[in-house]
This record gives C-alpha cells, sequence and structure tokens, in this order.
C-alpha cells in the first residue's frame, strides 16, 4: 500500500525578485511501514520536501497526496487536523515544550490535538515512555535530560496518536554517534512493534545505511535506490 | 482547559522575573487606584457631612431668586407664611426628611460699642436648627454648648468676628439691620459662645434666635429667608429632591415681591415662585467633589495604560521568545484557537493575579489607615479623621477593568502566535 504519492512535485520559493527552485519536479512513492530515508547536502530540498508532506507547506507544482488524501491544497486549520490526525514529527532540535515533563511532553498530543480520555492517555503514555526505555524519567523536564533522551522522548510523542507516518528532520544532528545510532535503532524498533512508516532526512552516511529505501536529492532532483539488506532485515 | 491553565501558569514561572514585575506592575496600579478611591471618598464624604451637618443642610427651599441674589441677603424676597406654611406642610409628609430648620438671614452692623463692621446674621430657631445641623454644638470653640443653643437676646458669632472685634464670651454687642423699607432698627445681645469659621458658603456668619431677627427686621409677619432640610439619608438626595420640588409645584403663595409662576426646570418649584436646592448646588465645594471625581477617573485611565502596555510588552516578548515552541506545537497539530487560548490565559492569568494582589494590599491598607485613625486638618476644622472606605462595586469595578484590560493587550500577540505559519516559527533563530 503506497502512504505518499509525489507527481511532478514542484516547490519555488520566491525572495524579492529572485525565484529560487528548491524542489524540481520530482515524483517518488513511499509505502507504508516502510524505512525511508532523504538524503542529500545542505540546500538540496530535503527539508523542504519533508515539510510537503508534512502539510507544514504547499508545492507550487505538480501532486501530492498522503494516507490517500490531495494535501497539496489543505488550508491551514484543515492542514493542522491532517498533521494531529496523521502525521508525528521528530525535530532536529528535539523541540520539547520546556515546562512540561517528559510524560506530559508525550500526553500533549492527546489532549490538545486529540481529546483522549484520561485513562487511555495514561495507558499510552505509559506504554510509550516504556518502549523508547523513559519510563524512569517520564517526571523529569527536557532540561534534566540528555539530547539523547529528549530525542527518545520526542519520538513516543510523534507516535502518542498512532500516527500512520513519522517524518524526521536530521534527528540525529544534534546528537553524538552512538546516541543517534540508537535513536535510529529506537525509530526502526517502534516501526517494527506499531507499523508506522517513518520518513527521515540525513547527510551522515552510516545513518542513512540503516534506511530500507533511500531517496539521494541533489539540487532539488531525486534518485532513489533500494538498500535491500536493511530491507529483508526489517521484514524479516 | 485545565491543561491549557496549567501550560500558562508553567511559562509564567519559567519567566518568573518578568511575570513578577508586571503583575507588581499592575498590583501597585490597582493599589494606587482603590485607595485614592478610599481617601479622597473618605475626604469627600466627611467634607460633605461637615457642609450639610453644619451649615447647609442636605436641602434648601427659598424664594425664587433669592438664591441668585444670595450675596446681598435680600430681604424682599423672603418667603411670605402662606409659602412657609405650606413648604412646612409638605416637609411634613416627606419619609425621608428627619428635620427642618426655617432662617431668616439679614445682613447688618455689628458693633462692639468702640468698633464697627458688618456681618452676615442668620436668625434661627435653635432646637430646629439644632436637629438639622446637628455639628453646629460642636463648632462651639468658646461658650456653653448646652441645648438650647441660643435664647432670646443672645449671639454666637464667628471667630474671625471675635478676634477682630476683641469680642469675649459674655461681653454685649449691637446689630443695627436696615429693613426692608429702609428703616434702621438695633438691637444688643449677649455674646453666649464663640463658633469655628467653616469653609464655604454661611460658614462665617453669626446666629441670633429667629424672633430676635424678625424684631431687629420689624418684621409685621414671621417670613422666612429659607428652610434648611437634613435628610434621613443622605443617599436619599434625588429622589426626595424630586419629591419636594413635584410636591411643591402648582402651589402659587402669596405674591409678595418676587415674581411668580417660574419656569419649571431643575431646582425650581414650578410655578410656585418657590426654589429648591440641593447643598451641591449651594456650595463650591461641589466642584471641588467632581474634580475628586475626575481624577478618580483619570487615575483609572492611567491604570488602564499601565496594564495595558505592561501586559503588551510581557505577551509579545512571550511570543518571540517562543516562537519556535510555536511553530512546534502548531507542527504537531496543535488546532490555532488553542495556541490564542494559551497565550490569552497567560494575559489573563497576569491580570486576575495582579487585580486579586493589588485588591488584597488595598483592603489591608485600608483595614491599617481605619486602624490608626490618621487625623487631618481642613481649613479650621482640626483633628478631622480620615477614615478610608471602598465599596464593593469599586473593588469589583476596578479589578474587572484589569483583568478585562489585560485580556485585550494579550488579544493581538495571541492572536500573531495562533496565526503564525509553522515552517517560518521552526525555523526562527
Amino acid at each position: 500500500m503506497t502512504l505518499i504519492r509525489a507527481e511532478g512535485l514542484v516547490k519555488t520559493y520566491r525572495s524579492g525578485e529572485v525565484e529560487v527552485q528548491a524542489v524540481k519536479g520530482v515524483d517518488f512513492a513511499i509505502e507504508a511501514k516502510s524505512f525511508v530515508s532523504f538524503v542529500g547536502p545542505s540546500g538540496s530540498g530535503k527539508t523542504t520536501l519533508l515539510n510537503m508532506i508534512g502539510c507544514l507547506d504547499h508545492p507550487s507544482g505538480g501532486k501530492l497526496s498522503v494516507v490517500d488524501r490531495d494535501v497539496s491544497t489543505l488550508g491551514r486549520r484543515a492542514a493542522a487536523e491532517f498533521r494531529g490526525e496523521h502525521i508525528g514529527f521528530v525535530f532536529q532540535d528535539f523541540n520539547l515544550i520546556p515546562v512540561l515533563t517528559a510524560y506530559e511532553n508525550i500526553e500533549y498530543p492527546l489532549i490538545m490535538v486529540q481529546a483522549w480520555p484520561e485513562k487511555k492517555r495514561r495507558e499510552q503514555v505509559m506504554r510509550l515512555l516504556d518502549a523508547v526505555g523513559m519510563a524512569g524519567q517520564a517526571n523529569k523536564r527536557p532540561d534534566q535530560i540528555s539530547g539523547g533522551q529528549k530525542q527518545r522522548v520526542a519520538v513516543a510523542r510523534a507516535l502518542s496518536t498512532n500516527a500512520e507516518l513519522v517524518l524526521a528532520d536530521e534527528p540525529t544532528a544534534n546528537l553524538d554517534h552512538d546516541t543517534a545510532y540508537r535513536i535510529i535503532e529506537l525509530m526502526k524498533k517502534m516501526r517494527n512493534e506499531l507499523g508506522t512508516t517513518f520518513v527521515f532526512s540525513t547527510h551522515d552516511p552510516k545513518i542513512m545505511s540503516e534506511a530500507e529505501v533511500i531517496f539521494t536529492l541533489e539540487d532539488g532532483r531525486m534518485n532513489q535506490h533500494q538498500n535491500s539488506g536493511k530491507a529483508v532485515a526489517a521484514h524479516a | 482547559m485545565l491543561s491549557i491553565l496549567k501550560i500558562a501558569i508553567r511559562n509564567l514561572a519559567r519567566f518568573g522575573r518578568r511575570t513578577l514585575l508586571t503583575s507588581s506592575l499592575i498590583t501597585l496600579g490597582i493599589v494606587a487606584v482603590l485607595l485614592f478611591i478610599a481617601t479622597a471618598g473618605s475626604f469627600k464624604t466627611m467634607m460633605i457631612g461637615q457642609f450639610t451637618d453644619a451649615v447647609l443642610g442636605h436641602l434648601q427651599v427659598h424664594r425664587k431668586g433669592y438664591v441668585a441674589s444670595i450675596d446681598t441677603l435680600p430681604l424682599n424676597l423672603n418667603m411670605q407664611p402662606a409659602m412657609v406654611q405650606r413648604v412646612e406642610k409638605v416637609l411634613g409628609k416627606l419619609d425621608g426628611v428627619e428635620a427642618f430648620s426655617e432662617r431668616v438671614k439679614l445682613g447688618a452692623m455689628f458693633s462692639n460699642f468702640t468698633e464697627t463692621t458688618s456681618a452676615r446674621v442668620n436668625g434661627i430657631d435653635p432646637e430646629k436648627e439644632a436637629a438639622t445641623t446637628p455639628l453646629l454644638p460642636g463648632r462651639i470653640s468658646q461658650g456653653s454648648k448646652e441645648r438650647p443653643l441660643l435664647k432670646r437676646g443672645e449671639t454666637l458669632i464667628p471667630t474671625l468676628l471675635a478676634r477682630g472685634m476683641k469680642v469675649k464670651v459674655g461681653d454685649t454687642i449691637v446689630l443695627v439691620a436696615t429693613n426692608r423699607d429702609g428703616s434702621v432698627n438695633g438691637k444688643t445681645f449677649v455674646v453666649r459662645g464663640v463658633v469655628d469659621n467653616m469653609t464655604g458658603p454661611s460658614g462665617r456668619d453669626s446666629y441670633i434666635h429667629i424672633d430676635d431677627a424678625r424684631d431687629l427686621l420689624r418684621m409685621k409677619e414671621p417670613e422666612v429667608s429659607e428652610i434648611a432640610i437634613r435628610l434621613r439619608n443622605p443617599a436619599q438626595l434625588d429622589r426626595v429632591y424630586a419629591q419636594l420640588s413635584q410636591e411643591l409645584i402648582g402651589f402659587s403663595g402669596k405674591g409678595g415681591d418676587a415674581g411668580k409662576g417660574g419656569g419649571a426646570g431643575k431646582g425650581e418649584g414650578g410655578g410656585t415662585g418657590l426654589e429648591v436646592h440641593t447643598w451641591a448646588d449651594l456650595s463650591p465645594f461641589s466642584s471641588i467633589v467632581r474634580m475628586i471625581d475626575l481624577l478618580s477617573v483619570f487615575i483609572k485611565v492611567m491604570l488602564v495604560s499601565i496594564v495595558l502596555v505592561s501586559v503588551l510588552n510581557v505577551m509579545v516578548m512571550a511570543v518571540y521568545e517562543r516562537i519556535r515552541e510555536i511553530g512546534t506545537i502548531s507542527a504537531i497539530g496543535t488546532p490555532p484557537r488553542k495556541i490564542l487560548s494559551l497565550f490569552l490565559t497567560e494575559g489573563l492569568l497576569l491580570g486576575v493575579g495582579g487585580a486579586a494582589l493589588g485588591t488584597a494590599i488595598s483592603l489591608g491598607v485600608i483595614y491599617a489607615l481605619n486602624v490608626w485613625k490618621i487625623t487631618y486638618s481642613f481649613g479650621q476644622q482640626q483633628n478631622l479623621v480620615l477614615s478610608p472606605a471602598v465599596g464593593v462595586a469599586d473593588v469589583l469595578i476596578t479589578a474587572t477593568m484589569v483583568v478585562v484590560v489585560a485580556l485585550l493587550a494579550s488579544l493581538q500577540p495571541a492572536w500573531k502566535a495562533s496565526r503564525m505559519d509553522p515552517v517560518t516559527a521552526l525555523g526562527h533563530v
């Protein structure tokens, strides 16, 4: 089943008189439950592509459907609802809410985005805290835990609403290599357990090699190749 | 809602120093306003009480045109007996009237047998006057305060006159007056007491018995210059004023020199040849009262400005500093209305916190001022006790005003936050 499909996707930015085409008519399809990486140098269009898939930005041309819905023309409110319903986000800088504990950060989308009842909420948060190995740090605030731990909480938050898709923009860029590797392993583990599709961007060759499908972006154009060994391992 | 409240409280605590400073400003503003209202109100009430209870009464009835010429104390504008009886009958029927006192006012020459000066004299019925202006005995600084305040042949004179003419209690003086026909008459009086001067109209008048005044003026009939009225409850001034004016409409009275059947506008017992005036119409202090009320409004405007600017400043800063955070919560699907609510709640809490603290401090200070019994002077009056008090309505209005303004000040930054583009916000450095 195809979760994301893009046809002739274009994104053009205008800066005064100058037009910059960040994404130049790319076509791709991402299957559900896959573990996908967008790789490429800075300015290649990785973040732009993730923003469009995540309904944070509109394409300038082409078609884009996510979870069987054309998202290229969604309005502000509809886009927010769609994101809350189907997509989880993991950010490079973790972006946890500083005044909330790890538990509350994971719980946040279940209260503010989706109105889950308290008992169901508690069960979900505890299950995710346990799954990401943060059960012992549930009551700590972001400034009381390490970068790796913050990103574990961020992954749990992205998964809290049972989103079909998690988008992670450079999720390991601010982590040391061992921690980065463990975060990627965690994401893959969650994909295996929950069947969530993970799409992440990176420019770290070792990290990108963990993906089953790798899309290489260069100057707004895309190449795809299958990382067959990983795909077999993931689906085994 | 609970989560929005929780996040808002924690965000305010996160920027504790700024929150404290802003709340302190709002608190100080509230304290300033409520203390001003309480002390100015106390001063106002006390001063109004001094005027009404010592000299003027709450209402006065005159012959039409008398007040306009009151500086000359015109004898040809006195009320005739039929008019007086009519007014007394009406006053006897009105529940709100506690007491009233007829007065004959005249200008006279005051002589101590070696020097002569001019004086304004009130002819009063001592019992009725004491009931209508109960603070009058308290003004007697020398001589007996026992009732009756005056007997025939006695006079109470103001301090300034006593000092200027070197007259003491027990001395004999002469009052010489000209009646309305131009004939002059004189009469001796024994100084029974000296009364403290009062600021305002009639505050430096001498008092004699009303029958002596009529004798001095050789009145053929018991005329009256004015009738001072004391109300049971001063708060009912407007109601009693309206009733009295209404009751006096249609009464034509006996002719006399004054024109009859004047207009029916405010202050006139339309068509009767009588006028009803409130103390505020007669006292220049009423303009000071209006100034105090106006000052209250200015102080409130200042409070609104303080709250508006400080909360707006804090909320603009709060939004600016948390742009990436706003981008994050927006990206993960928080609806714009909830982002709006988050920031509005912060502003609301600043207002509510400041208002609650300010009100508590104000009430505490007002209580302390009442316990300490601070005294002050006003004109010739010494040792007046400051009794600040603030009404529930004033507290509620001030606190509500602050909360509403805090909410309004948060609206623009909150709206901006809720409309923020998540991509731009997430990319903010």
